[in-house]
């Protein structure tokens, strides 16, 4: 392992962690919900419209929002950080197809397995974030260095 | 607009600014952190460990509690299960995370920053969703 020191970010890393985990806690303890994101968007295009489904629209819309507003709120005070996106678009349709599809299937991402189920110690959650996890090593080794992309 | 809203509106914003600080909506910084057998980009293991530093109080508490502070009811999920649905959806799900270097939250907040790569990246994402709705909906 060849760790690159020149990109180790760990204080705004831990911040910007603490922060998801501010975020997390307060809508388990003010709304009684879990911060998972595709989780909230899932239950956006759910089929069922029932009245309970129908009544998580507003919250699970809210906080869409939120994630949206972000950026333009930061920009208000500071320069955003840098997002690079190094994927051409047929590569990010792909991946976004494959997120889409395994993480309503796994029933959460890396917020509501990783953050929440972490925090709340499922073995569940560690089960599917051990294998996200490794899922996502295992690509870019062979994206990276079997094809060499 | 009640309280509800407002309240998840305002965690969705502190989600949002947390992703953006801790580098986790630049796919380039995630797969830096993927890449284990290149140059390794350890940060976002920080990212997970702060996370998880002020969720264990959080939902430990939430666990204890009867109702919300808002009134309703705790949501915690009840699946306890470790079955190939999970164990599939994760790696397919992880997969596509190693490709791009998105996952949910920051694609959304990249798209909020108008990348226009993003915003392709989560409308792909709703497709997939989509599909595992209809999938669903044929074998129940």
């Amino acid at each position: 392992m060849n760790i690159d020191w020149n990109a180790f970010t760990p204080i705004s890393a831990l911040a910007g962690g603490v922060l998801i985990g501010l975020a997390s806690a307060w809508l388990i303890l003010a709304n009684g919900r879990i911060a998972g994101i595709s989780g909230i968007l899932g239950g956006l295009i759910n089929r069922e419209r029932g009245p309970e489904e129908r009544s998580n629209h507003g919250w699970q819309l809210a906080f869409i929002l939120g994630l949206l507003a972000g950026p333009g709120v930061w920009a208000l005070f500071y320069a955003l950080p840098p997002i690079e996106i190094n994927a051409s678009y047929p590569v990010l349709v792909a991946a976004g197809l494959l997120v889409g599809l395994g993480t309503r299937y796994a029933a959460g991402c890396t917020s509501g397995h990783g953050v929440c189920g972490l925090s709340r110690m499922s073995p569940r959650s560690l089960a599917a974030t051990l294998t996200f996890m490794c899922g996502g090593f295992a690509t870019v080794f062979i994206a990276r260095h079997l094809l060499g992309a | 607009m009640n309280k509800v809203t407002v309240s998840a509106f305002v965690s969705g914003l502190i989600f949002s600014v947390g992703l953006l600080l801790s580098g986790m909506a630049n796919p380039e910084k995630v797969l830096g952190f993927l890449d284990l057998f290149g140059a390794w980009d350890p940060s976002l293991a920080l990212v997970m460990g702060g996370a998880i530093a002020v969720g264990l109080p959080a939902f430990t508490l939430a666990r204890k509690r009867e109702r919300a502070l808002l009134g309703g009811e705790i949501h915690l999920p009840t699946k306890r299960s470790l079955n190939r649905r999970l164990v599939l959806g994760s790696l397919a799900f992880g997969v596509g995370w190693g490709l791009a270097g998105f996952c949910p939250g920051p694609g959304i907040v990249a798209t909020g920053a108008l990348q226009p790569g993003a915003a392709i990246f989560v409308l792909a994402m709703l497709a997939g969703m989509f599909v595992f709705r209809i999938l669903e909906q044929r074998t129940h």
